[in-house]
């Protein structure tokens, strides 16, 4: 079949439909062939997006057969074990669509595991837009619905797995209550109106349900949409390289490369999950029975993402106060209050703020549209380190009874491990992600400066041996080149400018001094193309790749 | 970054075929490392003609790589096509029931829905990678601003449109309209109060916090029986009798009352007497039985587990540690209060019985709770 000259008749009819009543035409014109540059690294958020859209439909297929009631009945499906136990509709109707619908069991795996693949393919995504410095100007706005969405998404994990009612969900959900009561001022009340009563009442599976399925997901849509929205307005970001620049984008076109491959991607993200649904077990509610209020089963863990929480809550010492003793007011259990809000608020508040702190501190207002390289920000990179460090560190320690067993470490030690590890392991990764990035960034200027070792050793007239080095690839030296400073604010030293006379200013002065400028300074020649030029320079080299 | 399988130029000189340290000619990276000749997405013109202008940073594939290479889609297309034809016959034939039937529908329809979905996106990717033209294309940015004098107009017309509408000028309008605004975003907050059903003023709410089902009596006016979770059996104190022994007692009549059970349950450990120290209240036990509340101060997750050696009682949740040999005092772990002990009887039959509530509220802490435990201690044990 030969190439299609002009638009065939069966396209060409309803798109004229279309564009005699909306005007299409113009917005397609200029984005048909909209330009998406192309790493790996930029399909993060997008398995993320796959993620959710089988969420969406795996989830309204769920909703088909679930009932969120806890009211009680006796069981009497086709799971023998659990026949004549009395057990919440909820628990039962979990059962019936793992058991007695066909596929039900594959579509509850596969949600499941697509809430794990979204969340965590929100968190690389966002750490790679960190990391890549893509979330300066002018996409600060975006940045912040990413963060909103992946808070929400938390929570709409925790309602989400809140709902089968069995013992591991109840426990999860106790947990909550634990936290929710234990809030200064409003936790009681909070409590009475979540739970409609005292825990765990009659109403919170039927709550968590419309806030499951239609509140927070609609939400999550909406913010989706205005991610997308954005994203396609301000173009997506690149790495600098050869023939790309800040004013440009380079790759390939929406019609049809990026259409196609963003169609193959949603597949092999929906394969993976899938897969995993298919043959990696995922929350046997069958196995953990009923939820009963007066039972728990020892190794109970929350999902991955909540496990941070859960390290927090497992590592806080006994802190309590009373602030007027014996009276009935003033209880502050800190021993919860402080693990359930100040990692998270760390965390979310500290993304959030990030990109307008980081323009406060290097006074940069221009757009970017070029990805920094990680190195080539080191404090920005240590900084994330730091924070993902210590996010590590509360996750480890959510699991610290598992570690305990399997590892026969006591299990004092391992709660001792995490209190210490919260604080030094992210000085620590801090300290060592700026070495590596300084050191990342010495050896581009040596490979700048010199090329690259090409492997051949050259005997010299002397006698002596020297590696040849050789020019680096063109697109290699471009991407390198694309380094740029870190801006820092202008300064002069007699007369500091009106802004940073303050203690405040000084502050902000010293800081910006310390975050930005350039760490190690760059080369302006090329590298040297002659191998005994390469040799010569040994010496010089070897310092600087050290 | 477009995968472009650059053809390197003949090296002038002696070199290796590639550089240690640099990747493969045909990774994103690629480049003419010697030759400096870097093939710039133009394509040659003789090279392949595929019937479409050329246009600068499309490069097409070559015809024959790109007739093997559909070959190679469709047969992957067709496999998804038979997958999904097997996941529709696995749906008919394969039906759920017991655990190995629904086991077998699950394995054979996640298989085929797996394979189906592997081979369409496999298909897709030769398609995209090996026929579709390399794109190179490049696309101007221009600056978010809008320009100036776009700028100035919308704020000129925002200045007209406001003085138009008059809401500035007239203050008895702008601030009749404040208002009323204000109630009317109270409103949808009142209309969540029914949302606690107790039907308790809101400042009595933590007062329910404070008390279980134990310092109730039964309808004909006897102190309630302490039975064993899920048996619901009477625990005679002569049969509770091995040193060491534990079990997990809920109250009598409300076994299956979640609502109670999330405050009531308790723990019930055989001590022999010596063993005893300060921190329990001897004259709450009977002949070395004690019971504390099983709900953990920490967050409210079962305190389940007991070690008799030690006489530890360990919440598997946050691990928080209570001695329970005294008085339940906290050994380790983030709870901040003992377990609650609940003062224990027999009644004539010789079955445990409660003989009040605990002296604390139970479970994890609340702002209204205040120091309970001293409280208790001066009205002289109870709350």
């Amino acid at each position: 079949m030969s190439e299609p000259r002009t638009v065939p008749e069966r396209i060409a009819g309803p798109a004229t439909f279309l564009d005699d009543r909306l005007g299409a035409g113009g917005f397609v014109r200029r984005n048909i062939r909209k330009v998406f540059p192309d790493h790996w690294s930029f399909l993060l958020g997008e398995i993320a997006l796959y993620s959710f859209v089988i969420l969406l439909l795996t989830g309204t297929f769920l909703t088909f057969w679930f009932k969120p009631s806890m009211g009680e009945i006796v069981y009497n499906g086709t799971y023998a074990p659990l026949r004549g136990v009395t057990m919440s509709e909820a628990y039962a109707s979990s059962l019936q669509i793992s058991f007695e619908v066909r596929g039900g069991l594959l579509i509850r795996q596969i949600h499941h595991w697509a809430a794990l693949v979204f969340i965590a393919g929100m968190m690389a995504h966002a750490l790679r837009v960190f990391f890549t410095g893509a979330y300066r100007k002018p996409r600060e706005l975006n940045w912040l619905i990413g963060v909103v969405i992946l808070s929400i998404a938390l929570f709409e994990g925790l309602t989400g797995y809140s709902l089968p009612d069995d013992l591991l969900s109840g426990a999860g959900l106790r947990v909550t209550q634990g936290v929710v009561i234990g809030l200064p001022v409003v936790g009681t009340y909070l409590n009475f109106f979540l739970f409609g009563g005292e825990y765990p009442g009659g109403d919170v599976i039927s709550r968590f349900y419309s806030i499951h399925i239609l509140l927070l997901p609609g939400l999550i849509l909406a913010l989706v949409t205005a991610h997308l929205i954005l994203m396609w307005m301000q173009k997506h970001t690149q790495f600098p390289g050869k023939g790309r620049t800040n004013r440009n984008v380079v790759g390939a076109p929406f019609y049809p490369a990026f259409m196609a491959k963003s169609g193959a991607f949603f597949l092999f993200t929906f394969a993976v999950i899938a897969a995993l649904g298919t043959f990696a077990q995922i929350n046997p509610v069958w196995l953990y029975g009923p939820y009963s209020p007066a039972d728990i089963s020892a190794g109970s863990q929350p999902d991955f993402y909540l496990a941070f929480l859960e390290g927090a809550l497992r590592i806080m010492p006994a802190w309590e106060i009373n602030l007027f003793g014996t009276s009935q007011v003033g209880t502050i259990p800190l021993s919860v209050v402080i693990p359930a809000l100040v990692p998270l608020g760390v965390i979310v508040v500290g993304m959030a703020l990030y990109p307008f702190l980081e323009r406060w501190l290097t006074g940069d207002n221009r757009e970017h549209h070029l990805a920094d390289r990680p190195r080539n920000n080191p404090h920005r990179t240590s900084i994330g380190m730091a924070a993902v460090a210590f996010y590590g560190v509360l996750w480890l320690f959510g699991g610290n009874d598992i570690i305990s067993a399997n590892f026969r470490i006591s299990l004092y030690t391992t709660t001792w491990a995490g209190r210490i590890l919260v604080f030094v392991a992210p000085a620590l990764a801090y300290a060592i992600t700026y070495r590596v990035c300084l050191g990342l960034q010495r050896s581009d200027v040596a490979v700048l400066a010199h090329g690259v070792e090409s492997g051949v050793i050259k005997r010299l007239p002397n006698g002596g041996y020297v590696e040849v080095h050789s020019r680096p690839a063109e697109d290699i030296e471009a991407h390198l080149r694309g380094k740029e400073p870190v801006p820092v604010l202008p300064y002069d030293e007699t007369v500091p400018p009106k802004g940073l006379r303050g203690p405040l200013g000084r502050l902000r002065l010293r800081m910006s001094r310390a975050y930005g400028g350039e760490k190690v300074p760059p080369v302006n020649g090329h590298p040297h193309d002659e191998d005994g030029q390469a040799a010569l320079q040994e010496g010089q080299n070897r310092a600087l790749t050290r | 970054m477009t995968d472009n399988e650059h053809e390197t130029g003949r090296p002038e000189r002696r070199r290796p075929a590639r550089v240690i340290g640099t990747p493969l000619s045909d990774t994103p990276f690629s480049g003419t490392p010697f030759s400096g000749a870097v093939a710039s997405g133009i394509p040659d013109a003789g090279d392949v003609d595929h019937g479409l202008p050329a246009v600068p940073g499309v490069v097409p594939q070559d015809e024959r790589k790109a007739r093997r290479a559909e070959r190679i889609a469709a047969l992957c297309f067709t496999l998804a096509f038979a997958a999904l034809v097997a996941f529709l016959v696995a749906y008919v034939r394969f039906q759920v029931g017991g655990l190995s039937a629904t086991g077998a529908s699950h394995v054979a329809l996640g298989g085929t829905l797996t394979l189906a979905l592997l081979a369409l996106a496999a298909g897709i990717v030769i398609w995209v990678r090996q026929i579709m033209p390399k794109y190179e294309l490049v696309q101007q940015r221009h600056p978010m601003a809008s320009p100036e004098d776009v700028r100035a107009e919308v704020a000129a017309t925002f200045v007209r449109g406001t003085g138009e509408s008059g809401i500035v000028k007239r203050r008895l309008l702008r601030r009749t309209l404040l208002l009323a605004a204000a109630p009317l975003g109270l409103a949808p907050l009142v209309l969540l109060r029914d949302l606690d059903s107790s039907g308790v003023p809101a400042a009595q709410l933590h007062r329910r916090l404070g008390h279980t089902v134990w310092g109730e009596k039964t309808k004909d006016g006897r102190p309630l029986r302490l039975v064993v979770e899920g048996t619901g059996q009477p625990i005679r104190a002569a049969d509770f009798n091995s040193p060491g022994g534990i079990l997990s007692v809920v109250p009598q009549g409300y076994e299956h009352d979640l609502n109670v059970l999330a405050k009531a349950t308790v723990i019930l450990v055989k001590f022999r007497p010596e063993e005893l120290r300060a921190g329990t209240k001897p004259n709450w036990t009977h002949d070395g039985i004690v019971a504390y509340s099983k709900i953990c101060t920490h967050v409210g997750c079962p305190a389940a587990l007991y070690e008799q050696t030690t006489h530890h009682i360990l919440c598997p949740c946050h691990q928080s540690t209570f001695d329970a040999a005294d008085g339940a005092r906290v050994v380790f772990g983030p709870a901040a209060r003992p377990l609650p002990q609940l003062p224990i009887g027999v009644d004539e039959q010789g079955y445990l019985i409660a003989l009040g509530d605990f002296p604390a509220p139970v479970g994890p802490s609340y702002w209204e709770r205040g120091d309970a435990e001293a409280r208790a201690r001066e009205n002289g044990g109870h709350s």
